[in-house]
């Protein structure tokens, strides 16, 4: 499954669009940093509520497939425009992290 | 160890305190700078790593140092300074889950204390050492052509 398979299926709005056709491999839910820089793998999407600058950085090391803000948490104008320098992909849910990560899991998994 | 080969590359990454934004930055050029130099893409990664979670600790427990990043045929390596307060218990220090990261920055998830710990599994070799209100040096080595 694309990226933007998921953003279709799962409503998500796209802040920051960067290669929307790679594949998602999994997912991972977490909103510590040096949590994700361990477990996370490349071609996950990673659901979180941070929303500052250094989840661009880390989600461009850990090659993530894009980021999923949940409950509607809004950036800021200088994270979405260093994601889109950087390729990173942010899309946005209004749900909470519990529901976007089941109806990921289904999609992937189920 | 075989006698270490001839550098290819070396540069110097100057940091400032307390500046977290800007943290992520370094780990980011340092990347570029592996890939530009054809360096194995297991090494970028895990380099990346190893640097972004430096870098933060820089940031926010150093009043500034700096990071150098050396390339060899057969390493890379990554040397962390910094002066502060330096780290009182290394081995406390390596706990996972020890952390005395303030709350202002457990709220933008740092804190976990597995950024030690992260930089010890993705390098090949993680040297500490410390002064008392002096600073702290750490060396990172990743070992090239193996797989
Ligand atoms: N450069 C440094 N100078 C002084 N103390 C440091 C330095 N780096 C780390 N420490 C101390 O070691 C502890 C553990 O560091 P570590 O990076 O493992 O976890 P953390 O920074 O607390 O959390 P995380 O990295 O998971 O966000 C820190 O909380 C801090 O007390
Ligand atoms: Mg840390």
């Amino acid at each position: 499954m694309t990226v933007a398979e998921v953003v279709e299926r799962l409503e998500l709005e796209a802040l920051a669009a960067g290669e929307l056709k790679a594949t998602v491999a999994g997912g991972y839910c977490s909103d510590l940093l040096s949590d994700v820089l361990a477990h996370a793998q490349s071609g996950d999407m990673w659901i979180t509520h941070q929303r500052h600058m250094n989840v661009v950085a880390v989600a461009k090391l850990k090659e993530v497939a894009a980021v999923i803000l949940v409950r509607g948490a809004a950036p800021s104008a200088e994270m979405t425009g260093r994601a889109r320098s950087e390729g990173v992909t942010i899309l946005r849910s209004s749900a909470s992290a519990f529901q976007v990560a089941g109806r990921l899991y289904q999609l992937l998994e189920g | 160890m075989p006698p270490k080969e001839k550098l290819l590359h070396r540069r110097v990454f100057i940091l400032l305190p307390g500046n977290l934004e800007q943290a992520g930055s370094v780990s980011g050029d340092v990347r570029r700078e592996l890939v530009a130099l054809g360096v194995e893409q297991d090494i970028v990664r895990r380099a990346g790593v190893v640097c972004f979670e430096g870098e933060m600790n820089i940031a926010m427990y150093s009043e500034g140092g700096r990071i150098i990043l050396l390339v060899a045929d057969d390493r890379v390596e990554l040397l962390f300074s910094d002066r502060g307060p330096g780290i009182p218990d290394i081995e406390l220090a390596r706990t996972p889950g020890y952390s005395t990261a303030p709350d202002w920055a457990r709220e933008l998830g740092f804190g976990a204390g597995m950024g030690i710990p992260n930089m010890e599994h993705q390098s090949d070799r993680l040297e500490i050492r410390s002064r008392l209100e002096g600073g702290t040096v750490i060396r990172a080595v990743f070992r090239r052509g193996r797989g």
